[in-house]
């Protein structure tokens, strides 16, 4: 089966493999704002290295000299005009249609900062 | 029960103008069809209750009213959308895609929105949290993905015609294990306004349908610039259905990746040496071209890095669009993300992290510049490339399942062409009569050259019997 030669072949490099720690996926899933219980934290980490080993191949290439692409079409400084387009524009209605919660039209989030 | 569900677009099209089909009679066979298999098959997540209304109203338009699935990470103003993610569930889009917004004007007509890997993360449909769609031609297999819903609606005649994304095989893949036909256009020829963002650097929303033919009718209605998507060209866009009976005489064609050690010797290098004697019996002139694990001339650079690459690059950029759903302005909370999105933006947040993103992050961009400098000098001498768009047929259900990287393997001979924002065709071009299980054929050029890629599908299509709206390969 072709996907099980590939996972063979991509599972053999891994030099250079940063130890994927359960405090690395608390850090990452923290900074990513997605709660995990501990057992995922677990799966996650077991996922996270067979992944990086993946990645780890390109170690192997030789990219000396070569400038990074970030954009593949050749556009440059692409701006919009700086004016308010009203045909685009939500009603109050249409901003709060979708939210979790809303009161007199405005949008109701969670409270951040501590009371005095 | 009739049978206006099995005609092709361009077919519908010819019928209705000539007044020998009515749209009543059309939807009464699509809505039975679909009455039918969507329980069984899990492919329309959503049903447009006025499609008909819709579609009386559109009759003299140009595309008269014709019903489409749409891959559900299109916005439909009013019409529930979810990416196939609970975090959407209850989300009402209160504007239109760009896309969805043409094909409408066109007169095309909404009739569902497809299930698909959530967020469009995977080539199987089955990390959609609305469970997996099932491929039509054998229930027991994956439809492929991410577009897999629309693939599906197509195989089971659940449609005229359908429209997908792609950021790496998401439109060719499944289109390949379905046995249909799929056009990922370059990058920044269809707009991405209105498509729920994954990897912007690369996400192509592209035409799927019964022929290559029909992809061409709807490329022909979406395609050009756009002024709420910076990314789309200004250049004026060809107009593909004109140019399709052109044919490939005199073309240059390079066969890829057959050489490859797990490709070579399979039946989908098999398919690709007698595609090539099909292309060369029509006058073009057909040549190998040798895999090379460096970047030298007149070689093909290895797929193997590609898959290193874009888990990279497409991780970060995931990490990066799926910071807006904050549970707050719309959508349920992040904890309600998959497992496989929580996956790739944790993923994407890693290697973008202080300290990694060199190492990660700008490496696998370099090597990405590596992809684009070989289809540079390729296309120099060849007018497009062959290969086969998935390593083989589909897998059963329930291959992905302890597998982070599916996708990337059953989609590392298309990543390279999607990382430099190639335009690409799949279509048939083999058969298992065992599974009742297709092959896709993979033709990709240069930067807004599609027209030489659908001619060169609608050619091969004509003369082989691969298609099964239009040949009889049983």
């Amino acid at each position: 089966m072709p996907s099980g030669c590939f996972m063979l072949f991509l599972l053999e490099s891994t030099a250079d493999m940063p130890d994927i720690t359960p405090s690395i996926i608390q850090h990452v899933a923290s900074l990513a704002h997605i709660p995990l219980t501990p057992a995922e934290e677990k799966l996650f980490a077991q996922g996270f290295t067979t992944t990086m080993k993946v990645v780890d191949q390109l170690n192997s290439v030789d990219v000396q000299h070569i400038e990074p692409l970030h954009q593949v079409t050749g556009l440059w400084n692409v701006l919009r005009d700086d004016e308010v387009d009203a045909s685009r524009m939500f009603t109050q209605e249409q901003v709060c249609m979708n939210a979790h919660q809303s009161h007199n039209g405005y949008i109701v989030v969670e409270q951040i900062l501590d009371q005095k | 029960m009739g049978t206006l569900h099995t005609l092709t677009l361009a077919q519908t099209l010819h019928k209705l103008a000539e007044k020998e089909i009515t749209l009543a009679d059309l939807y009464r066979d699509i809505d039975t069809q679909v009455d039918v298999f969507n329980t069984k098959l899990n492919v329309y997540l959503t049903r447009n209750e006025q499609a008909l209304s819709q579609a009386q109203e559109r009759a003299c338009l140009p595309l008269c009213g014709i019903p489409l699935a749409i891959k559900d990470n299109f916005l439909t103003k009013g019409i529930r959308t979810t990416a196939s993610s609970k975090v959407l569930d209850t989300f009402i889009p209160p504007y239109e895609s760009t896309v969805t917004s043409r094909l409408q004007q066109a007169g095309a007509v909404i009739y569902g929105k497809t299930n698909m890997d959530a967020w469009a993360h995977g080539s199987s449909t089955e990390t959609s949290d609305y469970g997996p769609t099932k491929n039509p031609r054998n229930p027991e297999y994956l439809p492929g993905g991410s577009s897999g819903g629309s693939a599906a609606a197509l195989a089971e005649n659940m449609c005229i015609a359908a429209m997908g994304s792609e950021t790496a095989g998401s439109i060719r893949q499944p289109s390949a294990w379905c046995g249909t036909v799929g056009l990922k256009p370059t990058y920044g020829r269809v707009s991405r306004a209105g498509v729920v963002a994954m990897g912007s650097s690369l996400d192509s929303p592209g035409p799927m349908g019964k022929t290559v033919e029909d992809t061409t009718i709807l490329f022909d209605a979406i395609a050009g610039h756009d002024k709420y998507d910076g990314t789309t060209s200004t250049q004026h866009p060809p107009k593909l259905y004109n140019a399709l009976k052109k044919g490939v005489r005199g073309m240059r064609i390079g066969i890829a990746y057959i050489d490859h050690a797990d490709i070579k010797g399979t039946p989908a290098a098999h398919s690709i040496e007698q595609a090539a004697k099909v292309f060369e019996s029509l006058g073009a002139r057909v040549e190998h071209v040798p895999l090379s694990s460096t970047l030298k001339n007149n070689t093909m650079l290895t797929p193997d890095y590609a898959i290193g690459v874009y888990t990279v690059v497409q991780r970060g950029e995931v990490s990066s669009n799926l910071g807006r759903y904050d549970g707050i302005r719309y959508g349920n909370p992040r904890s309600c993300f998959g497992d496989e999105a929580k996956r790739r933006i944790m993923l994407g947040t890693f290697t973008l992290s202080k300290g990694y993103a060199d190492k990660y992050y700008i490496k696998a961009q370099q090597v990405r510049n590596l992809y684009f400098k070989n289809y540079a000098q390729l296309f120099s001498s060849y007018d497009i490339l062959i290969s086969p768009t998935s390593p083989g047929f589909a897998l059963k259900l329930g291959a992905t399942k302890d597998n982070p990287m599916f996708g990337e393997l059953e989609d590392m001979l298309v990543e390279p062409s999607s990382l430099s924002g190639l335009p690409g065709i799949s279509v048939p071009c083999g058969h298992d009569s065992k599974t009742n299980l297709y092959l896709g054929l993979n033709i990709i050029s240069s930067h807004w050259n599609e027209e030489k890629v659908t001619r060169a599908a609608y050619a091969f299509e004509q003369h082989t019997s691969w298609n099964s709206w239009i040949g009889d390969h049983t």
